[in-house]
């Protein structure tokens, strides 16, 4: 089994660390002290400039927080967080109001070009080669730098800006739908967000519009012991239709990066909400050194008839792991889908999966799982299904796959179905395969060198997912999908 | 094209090959035969470089190199092709996929511009039908849950789109009904050129029905114990191994 030896070494001895995106971004920061207390959810709450309602909210998710565990159920294992070792802000110290891009500071500007991420507007609406046609909401730490193409939004009615900005300007819409989804006492992470969240995006699409630009937001970790917290909230009214994508990046460090976020989606009679994210960030290096550790919570509603949410998650990225992005599907005929591709390598591991909570009658729900695990990571699917009793003529289709690359690595799936009424149909599927030596010879023989061979294995594998990702990004995805496997054989 | 001198090979540390010769020159198709366990496998194996198996000593030259220098894929590249006894399954790759990256790879490897897609739609279709392998089968992952058959089928598709300058077909013949044996022989037979050798390994003369060798070597304990011509695959269908090897 020298191939297998061979693959085995290759993959321990791979350089996770030369991680596309790790180069920091030095400029001058504002911060808030190391620590967490009432004072420094005062502080990012003035900072914000928020009003006293939402001091309040918060003050009163701190105090829920300090009352809660922090959970241990899933599969990973990290040191205990001491989260008085953080900053909870941190934001460029130039200007944040902008009247243009140009007072953008320049450092951030070349940090999202250095990613690929067009910000100027001018640009991607003069054709430049390689500008998309696509809104976005750049937050870099705990702030919220830039959104392009507000206005033109506006024109449709559709409302697309920081969060900070939504609690001043939208106080009425935040007030009605802010932890209406994930409530405040969720998860100890839900409440920690809750009480210090600095920034993320806002989304309202009303009644009967169809959002006429991709939106989407790029989040960028860049001071070191920073915890960023995001929250986001996609409210989609009845008939409307958004697709929403967020991508994630972070430098290279040594120590580890904390990302807890909370994303809420509420989706009305006949809307439809598509979420896609490409997660890459900082994976840790090959000793399992550094990382973020991403602890989300996302979550979606579908509160009206014929409602849909389809989640697609592409994750490459983060030391650990934990997120369950989830419907619950409470209209009646309302949808909800679950793609996934969840690729480990190195020392990082997941624990992620879906909830698919049937309320509604004749709901229907679809999960395509895709894992693949190659060095010394871990990869658990853990997902739920469950209908009430009133929810008759539930439909669910599961698929988890799992694709293991040399043998130091796991994969896992913990999948729970809960029925409580005998109209619904459930299926499970679940198919565990290895790239051993007898499938790269094979592959050798008709010609194809080993990365070759593992791309056009892991590729197929992962197709049913990429299809699901917006045009633009899922030729993205596929690079990301290879890069974070390269290396990982011969 | 292909010269093997005095070839030792081990599996596991248990001595296979011990002492094999063998030249085979472009046009020729050679037959091996020999009992259960001779090393008839092995030496496909060996000479498609599946790491399984260790050369203890001799030498083989391809097109006038040292075989064992080349990777598997170099091998391939330069024309060594080895249909399967056990074609391996793919999930998730649709069968044409994998055609068409085995021969760009292989393109590639040779500095030759990748096969256009209409291009390579027109020449699978051409070999698919020469095969009765139907655009279904085409469109389904590579070998999952094709029949032992369909599989051999796809081997020698696979094959014919290749064009490998050596054939080797390890007991392509297994698993065949008498109507897909036809099939693949012909689909075998038309390969045949004078700039193209083939070393066919099989345990029943029935295959060499179809497919004419022009050589066939008797393999037992892991060396060549008697060469001869088509007629030799007759004798040993009608005396059987035991009286070959006590005549050798």
């Amino acid at each position: 089994m020298a191939a297998i030896k061979e693959t085995v070494n290759t993959v321990a001895e791979i350089d996770l660390d030369n991680y596309k995106y790790g180069f920091t971004t030095d400029i001058e920061v504002d911060k808030a002290p190391k620590g967490l207390n009432e004072d420094i959810v005062r502080f990012i709450s003035a900072k914000k400039d928020e009003p006293e309602w939402m001091l309040e909210w918060r003050l009163s998710a701190f105090r829920r927080w300090k009352k809660l565990e922090e959970p241990d159920w899933s599969s990973v294992h990290y040191p205990k967080i001491d989260f008085e070792d953080l900053y909870y802000y941190a934001a460029p110290k130039k200007k944040i109001e902008l009247d243009s891009l140009d007072d953008l500071d320049p450092d951030i500007l070349e940090t999202y070009k250095k990613l690929g991420i067009p910000l100027k507007e001018q640009e991607i609406l003069a054709g430049v080669k390689g500008a998309s046609n696509i809104a976005v909401d750049a937050v870099f730490d705990s702030v919220s730098v830039v959104t392009t193409f507000k206005a033109k939004l506006a024109e449709s009615g559709v409302i697309f800006c920081p969060i900070s900005e939504a609690i001043r300007e939208h106080p009425e819409l935040v007030k009605k739908y802010l932890a209406s989804v994930v409530p405040v006492g969720d998860n100890f992470y839900a409440a920690l967000n809750s009480a210090v969240f600095t920034d993320g995006s806002f989304v309202y699409i009303p009644k009967g519009v169809r959002c006429p630009m991709e939106l989407s937001t790029y989040f960028r970790i860049n001071e070191p012991n920073t915890g960023q917290f995001e929250r986001t909230l996609i409210i989609a009214e009845a008939g409307s239709h958004v697709s929403y994508l967020e991508g994630c990046t972070a430098p290279m460090r040594d120590e580890n990066q904390l990302h807890a976020a909370v994303v809420e989606i509420i989706v009305m009679d006949d809307a439809e909400v598509k979420y896609s994210t490409v997660q890459n960030w900082y994976p840790g290096n090959s000793e399992g050194v550094g990382g973020v550790y991403n602890f989300v919570t996302k979550r979606a509603d579908c509160r009206g008839k014929n409602s849909k949410v389809s989640w697609t998650q592409v994750e490459t990225g983060s030391a650990i792991t934990w997120k369950y992005p989830s419907c619950i599907l409470r209209g009646d005929g309302s949808q909800g889908e679950f793609y996934s591709i969840a690729i480990s390598n190195g020392y990082q591991q997941i624990d992620s999966g879906t909830k698919m909570i049937h309320l509604g009658k004749n709901t229907k729900s679809r999960i395509i799982s895709k894992g693949i695990s190659a060095g010394h990571s871990s990869n658990c699917y853990r997902g739920i299904v469950s209908t009430q009793r009133k929810a008759t003529n539930v439909r669910n289709f599961t698929q988890c796959d799992s694709l293991l690359i040399g043998d130091k690595c796991s994969a896992h799936t913990v999948p729970y179905i809960e029925a409580r009424n005998s109209s619904s149909t459930f299926e499970h599927e679940a198919t565990t395969s290895k790239i051993n030596d007898d499938v790269m010879f094979y592959c050798r023989q008709r010609g194809l060198n080993e990365e070759e061979a593992v791309a056009v294995i892991v590729n197929g594998f992962c197709k049913e997912v990429l299809q699901n990702l917006p045009m633009e990004f899922a030729v993205e995805a596929q690079k990301l999908v290879a890069i974070s496997l390269e290396g990982s054989v011969g | 094209m292909l010269e093997i001198k005095n070839l030792q090979a081990s599996v596991e540390e248990k001595p296979i090959l011990k002492g094999l010769n063998l030249t085979i020159n472009a046009g020729e198709v050679h037959a091996i035969m020999g009992p259960n366990g001779a090393g008839k496998s092995t030496l496909a194996n060996v000479l498609a470089g599946q790491a399984d198996y260790e050369v203890d000593g001799g030498s083989v030259s391809f097109h006038g190199e040292d075989l064992f220098e080349l990777e598997i894929e170099e091998r391939a590249a330069k024309g060594l092709f080895l249909s399967f006894q056990y074609p391996l399954e793919i999930p998730g790759v649709a069968t044409m996929t994998f055609l068409k990256e085995s021969i760009n790879a292989q393109r590639k490897q040779r500095g030759q511009d990748e096969l256009s897609t209409p291009n390579f739609m027109k020449l699978v279709k051409e070999k698919a039908q020469q095969l009765n392998v139907t655009p279904e089968m085409l469109r389904r992952p590579l070998n999952v849950g094709f029949s032992g058959g369909e599989k051999k089928r796809n081997e020698i598709l696979q094959m014919l789109l290749l064009e490998p300058s050596l054939c080797i077909l390890d007991e392509t013949d297994s698993g065949l009904d008498i109507d897909a044996l036809r099939v693949v022989a012909d689909g075998v037979n038309s390969l045949r050129s004078p700039d193209r050798a083939m070393l066919i390994i099989t345990h029943y003369q029935r295959l060499l029905d179809y497919i004419k060798p022009d050589f066939v070597h008797i393999l037992v304990d892991g060396k060549i114990v008697k060469s001869g011509g088509a007629e030799l695959a007759h004798e040993l269908e009608r005396d059987g191994y035991k009286d070959i090897i006590a005549s050798a």
